[in-house]
Parts: C-alpha cells; sequence; structure tokens
C-alpha cells in the first residue's frame, strides 16, 4: 500500500482511538484522588513479610510468578537476539583483525580505571539491598553489566574480550534463571504453593529480612546482568569485529 | 507546588517524544532517545516512583542508545 | 490538571504510532515503538499517584503507613521496561538481519515476501 493510502488508515484509526481514549480518560478517578484499592492491600501485606520496599515485595513476593514470566521473556529475547545475530558461514571467514585501538584519550582512560570498580560495588549494592531501599535485580543487572562495558569505554576491544569471556557469562544468565526456579519448587515443597515465601523473614529494615525475596533478587540480578552482557557481546562483535574494518 | 512540577514535566515528556519520532536520521535519535529517558526518568521522580526512575535511568540512558548506535553502524557498514 | 496526564500518555501512544507509520528506516520504527512504550509507562504512574503521598519505601523515617502512592503499578512498569529494552534489542537484531540479506532497510522497498 503506498504512502498516501497508509497516512489516511493511519488518520482514521488514530482518530478512532483518540475518541475512545477520551471517553475513557475523562471517566477514570480524576488524577491525585485517594482511591487505591491495591495500595490498600497490598502495602500491610508487604509490611506483615517484613519487607520495607513495598515494590520488591510485590515483583518478588505477592506476585512473584508474573516476575517468573517477565525474566522467562528477558532469557527469550536474549536467545532470540543470539541466534540472530550469529555469523554466518562467509562473516566467519572474513573475520579479519580488528585493528589496534585508536588511542583512548588520558581523561577517558582515567575515568574508566576510577569509575569502573564504583560502579560494580554499586551495581551489587542495588542488587543486595533491593528489599530495604529502592533498587533491586532488574536495575542492580543493568547497572553491574554496563559497568563492565567500561572496560570497552576507557580501554579498547580487545581488552573488554579478555575481560569477559561470552561463555562464563551464558552459563551464568542459566544459573539465574534456574535459581528462580528451584526456589519457586522449595516453596512448593515446604509450604505447598509454588514461590511461597519460605525463607524466614523476621525483622524489619534489617538486612536479612523479607526471606525470598532477598534471594530472589539475587538469582534475578545475576541473570539480568549476564544476560545484557552477552545481548551487547552480540551487536559488538556485529558491529565491530565483523564490519571489515579496521577500528576498535 | 508538586502540581506546577508535574505539569513541567508532563510538558517536557510530551515534547521530548514528539522530537525523539520528529527526527529522521537514526544515529541522531539515539541522541534525542538518551535525552529523552532522562526526562522521564524526571518524571518518574516526580510522581514519587523510585524504583522506576532508577530502572528508566540505568536502561533508558546506557542500554537502548547504545544499541541503537551499534545496529545502525552494523548496517551501514554492511551494505557499504 | 486532573485529566491532562492521560491526555499526555495517550498522546505518545499515537505519535509514537505515527512514527512507525511515517519512517522510511527500520530503526526509526523501532525508536518510535520505544517511545510509544513509555506512554504506558506514564499511564500507569498517574494512575497510581495521589496527591500529598510519598514513595511507597519505608525506613527509619518513614514509618509503615497507607499514605503512600500506589505500588502495584510500579511494580508492573519497573519489570516492563527492562524487559521491553530487551525487547527493543531482538526488533534491532532483526532489522540488522534485514539489512544483510536484502541490502536496505527502508520499509517502503522491503515488499516483497520471498518465500
Amino acid at each position: 500500500m503506498n504512502r498516501n493510502a497508509r497516512y489516511l488508515l493511519f488518520f482514521a484509526g488514530g482518530a478512532l482511538v483518540a475518541v475512545l481514549f477520551a471517553w475513557a480518560a475523562l471517566g477514570m478517578p480524576s488524577f491525585g484522588s485517594t482511591f487505591h484499592p491495591y495500595r490498600d492491600l497490598a502495602v500491610p501485606a508487604a509490611v506483615a513479610h517484613g519487607t520495607a520496599n513495598v515494590v520488591s515485595a510485590i515483583n518478588f513476593d505477592q506476585r512473584a510468578f508474573d516476575t517468573l514470566g517477565e525474566e522467562t521473556i528477558f532469557f527469550g529475547s536474549v536467545i532470540g537476539a543470539a541466534a540472530l545475530l550469529r555469523p554466518s558461514k562467509e562473516e566467519r571467514e572474513q573475520t579479519s583483525g580488528h585493528g589496534h585501538a585508536k588511542q583512548v584519550m588520558a581523561s577517558t582512560r582515567f575515568a574508566g580505571y576510577v569509575l569502573l570498580p564504583l560502579t560494580l560495588v554499586v551495581g551489587f549494592d542495588v542488587v543486595a539491598h533491593g528489599h530495604l531501599t529502592p533498587g533491586g535485580g532488574f536495575q542492580g543487572g543493568v547497572v553491574l553489566a554496563t559497568g563492565v562495558h567500561l572496560v570497552y569505554v576507557a580501554g579498547s576491544y580487545d581488552a573488554l574480550e579478555r575481560v569477559r569471556s561470552v561463555h562464563v557469562y551464558e552459563y551464568a544468565e542459566v544459573v539465574g534463571a534456574l535459581g528462580y526456579l528451584g526456589l519457586g519448587f522449595a516453596g512448593l515443597a515446604i509450604a505447598g504453593s509454588y514461590l511461597a515465601n519460605v525463607i524466614p523473614y523476621s525483622g524489619f529494615g534489617q538486612l536479612v529480612s523479607a526471606g525470598n525475596v532477598e534471594v530472589l533478587n539475587f538469582a534475578v540480578g545475576i541473570e539480568v546482568s549476564a544476560g545484557v552482557v552477552v545481548m551487547l557481546a552480540h551487536f559488538l562483535e556485529q558491529a565491530i569485529v565483523l564490519r571489515g574494518g579496521a577500528e576498535a | 507546588m508538586n502540581d506546577i512540577v508535574l505539569i513541567i514535566a508532563l510538558t517536557l515528556v510530551a515534547v521530548g517524544g514528539t522530537t525523539v519520532v520528529m527526527t529522521n536520521a537514526p544515529e541522531r535519535q539515539a541522541v534525542t532517545l538518551g535525552l529523552y529517558g532522562v526526562l522521564l526518568t524526571l518524571l518518574f521522580f516526580a510522581l514519587k516512583a523510585p524504583d522506576v526512575a532508577l530502572s528508566q535511568l540505568a536502561v533508558g540512558t546506557a542500554f537502548v542508545p547504545l544499541m541503537v548506535m551499534l545496529a545502525i553502524r552494523r548496517i551501514r557498514g554492511g551494505r557499504s | 490538571m486532573s485529566y491532562y496526564p492521560y491526555f499526555v500518555a495517550g498522546w505518545l501512544l499515537l505519535v509514537g504510532a505515527f512514527g512507525i507509520v511515517r519512517s522510511r528506516n527500520l530503526v526509526h520504527a523501532v525508536v518510535s515503538l520505544s517511545v510509544s512504550q513509555s506512554g504506558t509507562y506514564v499511564l500507569l504512574l498517574t494512575i497510581g499517584y495521589q496527591r500529598h503521598a510519598t514513595a511507597p519505601v519505608f525506613g527509619s523515617t518513614s514509618k509503615p503507613n497507607l499514605k503512600v502512592v500506589d505500588p502495584v503499578v510500579q511494580a508492573l512498569t519497573l519489570t516492563d521496561i527492562v524487559v521491553s529494552a530487551t525487547v527493543t534489542a531482538l526488533l534491532l537484531a532483526l532489522a540488522i538481519q534485514i539489512g544483510k540479506r536484502h541490502g536496505t532497510v527502508d520499509p517502503d522497498q522491503l515488499s516483497a515476501l520471498e518465500g
């Protein structure tokens, strides 16, 4: 269909969607109202299980099964991207050396030296304190993975390849996903329902509290960080190694 | 007071989204997308959602623009 | 102000869709899809907001109380952001493959479905 027909169809459909949306939006509770029935149920349930961060409690305790689904989507996307980006036979034969690194500015390299350990520590902190402060496995995992790639920003692609062997990260991703599944089965065995909160959760606001939420945070953190590293590894390989250029 | 902050943040997000869509060159879109991610983070903070803001900041300013740039480079390089 | 945030969310959704319709480059279309997805985040979070309420995190300075914004929609949005970024990566990988096979990423020239 040519462009004009496409525009016409979009404007007709878009106008209909806009009218329906406006009609629905005007029927909703006004912005900033006090009518939140889910909150009235979720906050006491989270506090009863000793979790200070209610959002983490919802993700990993009350609706942990949905988070299992989300991380499976994540896992599947990483596999899909890896499958799509694997080098074809011609590309594997033309893998020329990716040359020497262009000179990195001294200030960039210094910033990389300083920021790399800092970012890794901050990433671990965000994962480990997910049940107490804003954070958790998903956010901390992304911070960790991008922290590892500071080696590439401040150094060269060769340095990154030496530091990160993709196989280790692929296995780590599987370990994270299986850890989540396994803890769910432990809940099934001990308490009779999948992903029930079985680890003791006394204390409120302490580092060891909130039961399942901590351990599931670690599992998701491992999986997300390893998955992001694997995905970026495939993209970097395509863009830098297989391009046939001489830059790193 | 917070209402004014919210109105400004929402308007900035609407303008930012329109700018990202109206930028035609994909390599420029990567930069605009990063900036839009920061605007979204500010909006999420104003809406009292620190978890979501942290997530959007980590993902939208480092991960997605990097992948967009790598994809563009691969597509251009493969063709030339 | 009572309904302005919902309209901003609807605007983002439609503007993202418009970007997909008018794009001449698959990577541009993927980024416009990302803008559309952010419209849903804004809608979810603005539904859960309450005036003069705080963030749903308790610590030493705020004891557990019910005057917080809705945490359920925040939990939904939070995982959605990370997972959608990964799906965007999958779409970009697809665009790279299309570029390799057909030599172009212009949607108008990719019309033939080859068997």
